[in-house]
């Protein structure tokens, strides 16, 4: 088994929209049995996980570029495209 | 869940506004009026919308959810405003883009990680057509308090 494989999640203020994003990533991962470490953060906080994590999924999009993958999290929020944000993310925690 | 502050004095219709700026203005003044929000909540919220814009497009109206850090609030809530004509704010997580947005709701939360489930059941009338349409032309306060307060399962604190 390969070591659990960490997800941060993040948002503006690390308040209200990782909150739901968390949900919906921890419901995901239980349906296809993957175990996580989710991390709920601020995006500015990024920074201090440039060497463990291995995907950020984020509201809170920047022009920064990050060592592992970044993937647009608002279709959790608002519905439109949300399959296929999961399909990414699987695709990701499947590597 | 803790209880959330919410009637028809923080629900705004027929909001005449030119920028999103003039509606957090509005909305957050009216906050910091009633004592639901410290001063400094108008700057802490105006600033992040404008580092993390929060508008959503979705299937019927355009929303946006400004909200900021916990310290500025002193009594959960959420304000919703209704706009006369929809104001351009930012996409949440793509910047550049912008969404003419209708319905507003400050999200002032006074804890970080204690309202999943309000926010889901939120986000689940985002993705509601007909509930957003309803909103956006509803003219009775009273009718929408009670609609939000079914859809979003609020626990009243008090007026009740």
């Amino acid at each position: 088994m390969s070591k659990k494989k960490q997800v941060l999640v993040a948002c503006g203020a690390g308040i209200a929209t990782s909150t739901v994003v968390n949900g919906a990533i921890e419901e995901m991962a239980k349906e296809n049995n993957l175990s996580l470490d989710l991390v709920q953060i601020k995006i500015a906080e990024v920074g201090g996980y440039l060497d463990t994590a291995d995907l950020l999924v984020t509201t809170a999009m920047t022009k920064k570029e990050y060592p592992f993958p970044v993937i647009n999290a608002r279709s959790f929020l608002t519905g439109i495209g949300v399959e296929d944000t999961k399909k990414q993310i699987l695709e990701e925690l499947k590597k | 869940m803790s209880h959330i502050y919410f009637d028809e004095s923080i629900i705004l219709l027929d909001l005449e506004v030119k920028t999103k700026e003039d509606v957090l203005n509005a909305m957050g003044g009216n906050l910091v009026e009633k004592g639901l929000v410290k001063e400094s909540f108008l700057d802490a919220i105006i600033a992040r919308e404008t580092e993390f814009a929060t508008g959503l497009p979705t299937n019927g109206v355009s929303v946006a959810i400004p909200h900021t850090d916990v310290e500025h609030v002193n009594k959960k809530t959420i304000s919703v405003a209704v706009l006369n004509d929809p104001v351009d704010f930012g996409v949440m997580g793509d910047p550049e883009e912008t969404t003419p947005v209708k319905i507003v709701f400050i999200l002032a939360m006074d804890q970080a990680h204690d309202q999943l489930s309000l926010l889901q059941r939120l986000m689940k009338v985002f993705q509601n057509e007909a509930t957003l349409n309803y909103l956006a032309n509803e003219t009775s306060k009273t009718n929408i308090k009670n609609l939000l307060t079914e859809k979003l399962g609020f626990v009243l604190e008090g007026g009740e």
